[in-house]
């Protein structure tokens, strides 16, 4: 077999880093399950009755074999069984009991630790979102989440439950004989150094096997995402050569390693245990002949052999979920701990019914992670109820000036007022309340048009959805969709056009009726209908309140109050179309070249 | 179950599986033969007080001990190397009929969906061939084997002593059948959560800006908890069932001991049988419990195997005819005699009548509303639908006709969006032409106005794009899309003309490469701008699937129709 390269990114992905037990993430996941302590003590208080009269099983076999049919006993025999059968009930009720109650508090605290996560998701700052992917976030909330359920829910009890069953076979087997059970005890180191090298070779390989499939994760959701292109261009037969013989091979290669490792480990601890019965079957033979043991301790001694070694493959096994769930903790942990760049302060106002004034007021910018400044020095009035087109080159600031209206992050220096309220002291969901934002390319949420529109705001009637739908000129393309109102636009709105996607978004900002609109203008470029129904939408958008337009056509920028030319960071021109086309400046240039056809 | 419909996967590895089988037999016979040394040693060795008897029992089940241990290796080896191979086959064959599913089946399929399919399910099928088959194959050995020996030994007990298996398996069954159903809720709600997460994520912005971020808290609380309630009934299910085995096998070992006990003590029956009948017994037990998870894990692959088969049971509606017409270089005539097209759930016809004629080299230009059937029209020349009426053809060929690589392979195509793949620049212009040269590429690039700013990367047509590599502005996209297309040399050539995100430099740089990629071909844009429309030896101005007029400019300006309404608005905007 020909071993194949893999691309360096396979190998660098966070989610295939694992650990070992870090008492420090340990500590800090503990205290998710410390609300459930009591539950978790009594549940470990009833697993310990069940593995006693589990452990206990051999030895009424024992007492029954040799003080019941060698010493022709039959009324032992009968109780050893009556014994046996009240354990077997008890241990009924207790196995229940815990696995219940383990499961209520496993999946409590994977529901608290989501809703934890979601309840940050929700404050966190967008320039968090521009650095962590979507599939990333994924696959904290879900996949490292699940990881770390199973681990609550199944391992942590399994662990202890083997951990108990190990000490009290070794206890039962002492008890017994302790000659024996020194001789089964020899293997013991054996055992804990073909686990070590095991666990380092097995790591090694599932962490290939984990590197290998997301490989073959990235090549489908590459090509699926790109299949139009894929099939313009008759790839298919070379994309089939490389995902066979390249990707989906590696895959099966290091699947196959993964198996020869562990095909080399597991018969260990079968010849370990085969060679501690063969021990003990011949030394205690002999002790049986020589009258020190009864045949009913080597009976009941062989048996222990076989449930003494199952808790330990066990627990070696356990040690790779432990692996797993300390490195998604870690991760979890790690997003949880994700700085909350803009909160409200503790002397938070609400903020009251605004007129929408807004004042920029020597207001200067730059990213926490770069100290360049993205704004300079930037004063601007606008008056209420006004349109103000901001203009200039992509990249001059024009973005990050109205994402610090709408408080996305806050100023380096000076201030922004609205109605002569600093930002910084009122709280940001009565800022927002009062703001609508339109963005370049509209985002629709999977579910009906309806839905979409409401989104504005939330308890609107049908009646107001429409006439919001009405009033930006969307109600008739609507209406001819396949379920009007009711149809369901479907991942990213992708049932829909540019065009269609942008007045939906209209209506939404429409339908709260914010006193402040911030509006991303959008350059693609649709047909000349839609352009004018866009036209009119925007007028109507504008009327009665205060807009901020990143504007491109030049309809819009001509017809606004203010128009405001951005360039390097600070404004280099503030004025109405024809005041700025009279001073022969960066606007008259910007003007000249056409702003777009 | 569709698991049997799998057979196929398995078909090519009948030689491997037979082995293997022989190899688990060995095992099992094996495993039901330690018991009856552990019998002669306690009723012969022990009772009679042969030490060479103890000796050679000791011997014995080390070597047995060892020969177990060897086995059960192989057979781990062998069972994932099976597995292993039915997986990739499985996968490989997913991939390529995903790759070649017609634009209307992946206009509805969700990208997330066929990687789980591609992933999760094949694994679900992986691990139960790998694991499960072989443990199910060991059981019936076992219980079969079991059974007999403790039968040769006495009837009696072996009828007292396998009562509880009846209740266990019975209930192991009906677990199973509920079980699988309950899972399958279990994902859908991990589904549910995680898609109103991913969308959460997706739409943060609207989400802020609309401080909204209450209302989806609720939302999320409400998926959170039914998964929290999903996930409870299984495992209450679970509490009832897992104490309930383990408490029958319990119960076995009473039985027999209390029955069998009373027979040692009748003389009936010696007590190194009554040991070895309770390892039987055991024997039996553990796979009985192991049933549980075995059913589970059959319920789980089943479900991976019918999502699975699912996506193999789509045919492939466009693929080239049995006797496809290996299409020679193309003059570049295209012809639409009578076409209508209805795309499949929707209520009405995207094309109806269209019959339009266009001569090599012409550049046509198509203009209308929104959703007026422009892409439809196009989309139809690289037979990327086929036609509900009529015929689409080029240089006379029926599209459907044709050899599908040989038709496409001359047509280029440039998107709006234009897509680009994490490789190489170099290797993404060379995306329709993997054997180009350098030099070809160089040219393509320079033509499409890319070379420059390719050449500004630090290692140039080397640089890698994509989520692992540069972020290329949307500019950037459309001219290595544009020498992608023009690295085809394309007879036919369809554009769409609408420039999104670009300043009005770029847009005079992407204009002009479309100018030289358009040079000396059929051309087909979807214009919104008036320049392009203007020099158009064709224009086609379409209206609800309909092409409403046919012209140069200035016939259609003096028609005085839709064109020169369209016009004028333009004009005045």
């Amino acid at each position: 077999m020909t071993t194949i390269t893999h691309p360096a990114y396979v190998t660098q992905s966070e989610e295939l880093y694992d650990k070992g037990l870090d008492p420090q993430v340990a500590r800090r996941l503990i205290k998710f399950i410390l609300p459930y302590k009591w539950q978790l003590l009594f549940s470990a208080a009833l697993m310990l009755v069940a593995t006693a009269s589990s452990v206990i099983g051999p030895y009424l076999v024992k007492i029954a074999i040799d003080d019941g049919l060698n010493a022709h006993n039959p009324l032992v025999l009968r109780n050893t069984a009556l014994v046996y059968l009240a354990a077997a009930i008890i241990r009924w009720g207790f196995i229940y009991w815990r696995v219940k109650i383990m499961a209520l508090v496993g999946q409590s605290v994977i529901y608290d630790l989501r809703k934890m996560l979601f309840a940050h998701l929700q404050r966190l700052s967008l320039g968090f979102y521009s650095r962590y992917s979507v599939g990333r976030v994924i696959t904290r909330v879900i996949n490292d989440v699940e990881t770390l359920r199973e681990f609550i829910t199944w391992a942590v009890l399994a662990i202890a439950r083997d951990l108990f069953a190990l000490v009290g076979i070794i206890i039962a087997m002492l008890t017994l004989n302790a000659k024996l059970s020194l001789i089964t005890f020899i293997t013991i180191p054996l055992m804990v150094l073909a686990t070590r090298i095991y666990r380092r070779s097995a790591r090694l390989a599932y962490r290939k096997v984990r590197a290998a499939i997301s490989w073959v994760n990235s090549v489908l959701a590459e090509n699926i995402n790109g299949i139009r292109v894929v099939q313009a261009f008759s790839r298919q037969t070379h994309n089939y050569q490389h995902f066979s013989q390249v990707t989906n091979r590696y895959h099966l290669q290091t699947l196959l390693h993964a198996a020869k490792v562990a095909a080399t480990f597991m018969p260990i601890v079968d010849i370990l245990g085969a060679l501690a019965t063969a021990a003990v079957v011949y030394i205690g033979g002999t002790a049986v002949l020589g009258e020190s043991i009864t045949a009913g301790v080597l009976v009941g001694f062989v048996l222990y052999i076989d449930r003494y070694f199952d808790p330990i493959r066990d627990l070696s096994r356990r040690f790779d979920t432990l692996q797993s769930a300390m490195a998604g903790g870690e991760r979890i942990l790690a997003l949880l701990d994700m700085e909350v760049e803009v909160n409200d302060s503790a002397s938070a106002l609400e903020l009251p019914a605004i007129r929408g004034d807004v004042r920029f007021d020597q207001l200067s910018f730059h990213y926490s992670d770069d100290p360049t400044l993205v704004l300079r020095d930037i004063s601007l009035s606008v008056p209420a109820g006004s349109t103000v087109a901001l203009v200039g080159e992509t990249g001059a600031g024009k973005t990050t000036l109205v994402k610090l209206l709408s408080r996305f992050m806050d100023p380096t220096s000076g201030r922004l007022l609205v109605d002569g309220h600093d930002l910084r002291d009122i709280t940001q969901n009565s800022l927002r309340r009062q703001m609508g934002v339109v963005l370049q390319d509209p985002f629709l949420f999977n579910g009906t048009v309806k839905e979409n529109i409401k989104f504005g705001r939330l308890d609107a009637t049908d009646a107001e959805v429409q006439a919001a739908a009405q009033a930006v000129g969307a109600h008739e393309f609507i209406l001819r969709l396949k379920n009007g109102y009711e149809t369901s636009v479907e991942e990213g709105g992708v049932m829909l056009s540019v065009g269609q996607r942008q007045l939906i978004s209209f209506a939404r900002a429409l339908l709260a009726d914010p006193r402040i609109l911030v509006l991303d203008e959008a350059t693609s470029s649709v047909d000349t209908q839609t352009e004018q129904i866009i036209q009119k939408a925007l007028a109507r958008l504008f009327q009665g309140r205060t807009s901020f337009v990143i504007a491109h056509r030049l309809s819009t920028i001509t017809s606004a109050d203010l128009i405001v030319v951005v360039e390097g960071g600070s404004i280099s021109e503030q004025g109405t179309h024809a005041e700025l086309l009279a001073h022969q400046g960066k606007y008259f240039a910007l003007y000249q070249t056409g702003f777009q056809e | 179950m569709s698991i049997f419909r799998l057979r196929f996967a398995i078909k090519p590895y009948l030689i491997q599986i037979a082995f293997s089988a022989l190899n688990l037999l060995g095992l099992t016979a094996l495993s039901l033969y330690m018991p009856r040394i552990m019998r002669d040693l306690i009723d012969n060795g022990l009772a009679r007080g042969d030490s060479r008897l103890i000796i050679q029992s000791a011997l014995l089940l080390l070597g047995l001990g060892l020969l177990t241990a060897a086995l059960s290796g192989l057979q781990r080896y062998l069972s994932e190397w099976i597995a292993g191979h039915v997986g990739y086959d499985l996968r490989n064959k997913l991939y390529d009929h995903i790759q070649n599913l017609s634009f209307s089946f992946h206009d509805h399929a969700q990208t997330g969906q066929l990687i789980s399919r591609c992933i999760e399910d094949v694994r679900a099928v992986q691990n139960f061939i790998g694991g499960s088959v072989v443990e199910l194959a060991q059981l019936v050995f076992l219980i079969v084997g079991a059974i007999s020996i403790m039968l040769s030994t006495n009837v009696t007990l072996t009828l007292i002593g396998i009562i509880p298996i009846f209740p266990m398996v019975w209930m192991t069954f009906d677990f199973g059948n509920r079980i699988t159903a309950m899972f399958f809720n279990v994902d859908n709600r991990l589904g549910d959560l995680s898609a109103r997460l991913q969308e959460n994520v997706s739409g943060v912005q609207v989400v802020r800006a609309f401080a909204r971020e209450n209302y989806e808290m609720e939302r999320f609380d409400e998926s959170n908890r039914a998964y929290y309630d999903a996930r409870i009934r299984v495992i209450s299910t679970w509490a009832v069932v897992m104490p309930t085995t383990d408490f029958l096998v319990t119960i076995c070992t009473i039985l027999i001991l209390w029955f069998g006990g009373s027979m040692v003590l009748r003389g009936e029956l010696s007590v190194g049988e009554l040991v070895a009948f309770n390892a039987y017994i055991l024997m039996l037990a553990a796979p009985a419990q192991q049933l549980t998870n075995l059913v589970n894990a059959a319920g789980e692959a089943s479900a991976g195997a019918q999502r699975a088969l699912e996506v193999l049971d789509t045919p492939a509606e466009i693929a080239s005819p049995a006797e496809a017409v290996n299409l020679p270089a193309l003059r570049g005539e295209v012809e639409f005699r009578g076409v209508a097209l209805k795309y499949q759930d929707e209520k009405q016809a995207s094309l109806a009548e269209v019959n339009l004629r266009v001569a090599p080299n012409q550049l046509v230009a198509l203009i209308g509303a929104t959703g007026s059937g422009k892409t439809s029209l196009v989309n139809l020349i690289p037979r990327f639908y086929d036609v509900t009426e009529g015929t689409v053809l080029v240089d006379g060929v029926d599209v459907r006709r044709a050899d599908l690589p040989s038709l496409r392979r001359q047509i280029g195509l440039v998107l709006q969006t234009s897509l680009l793949f994490s490789d190489s620049i170099k290797a993404n212009i060379a995306y329709g032409r993997p054997d180009a040269s350098d030099e070809e590429i160089f040219a393509a690039a320079r033509a499409a106005q890319a070379h420059e700013f390719i050449l500004g990367f630090p290692e140039g047509y080397e640089t890698l794009v994509g989520e692992r590599g540069v972020t290329l502005s949307g500019g950037q996209r459309q001219r290595v899309a544009i020498a992608r297309a023009l690295l085809m040399n394309p007879r036919i050539l369809i554009l769409d003309d609408s420039l999104s995100s670009v300043d009005t430099q770029t847009e005079r740089l992407i204009q002009e490469a479309l100018d030289q990629l358009m040079e000396g071909r059929t051309t087909f844009v979807i214009a919104h701008r008036l320049s392009t429309v203007r020099r158009a030896d064709l224009i086609v101005v379409m209206d609800q699937g309909q092409i409403v007029e046919t012209g140069t400019h200035v016939e259609l300006l003096a028609r005085g129709g839709l064109y020169k309404e369209i016009h004028d608005i333009q004009l005045s905007g």
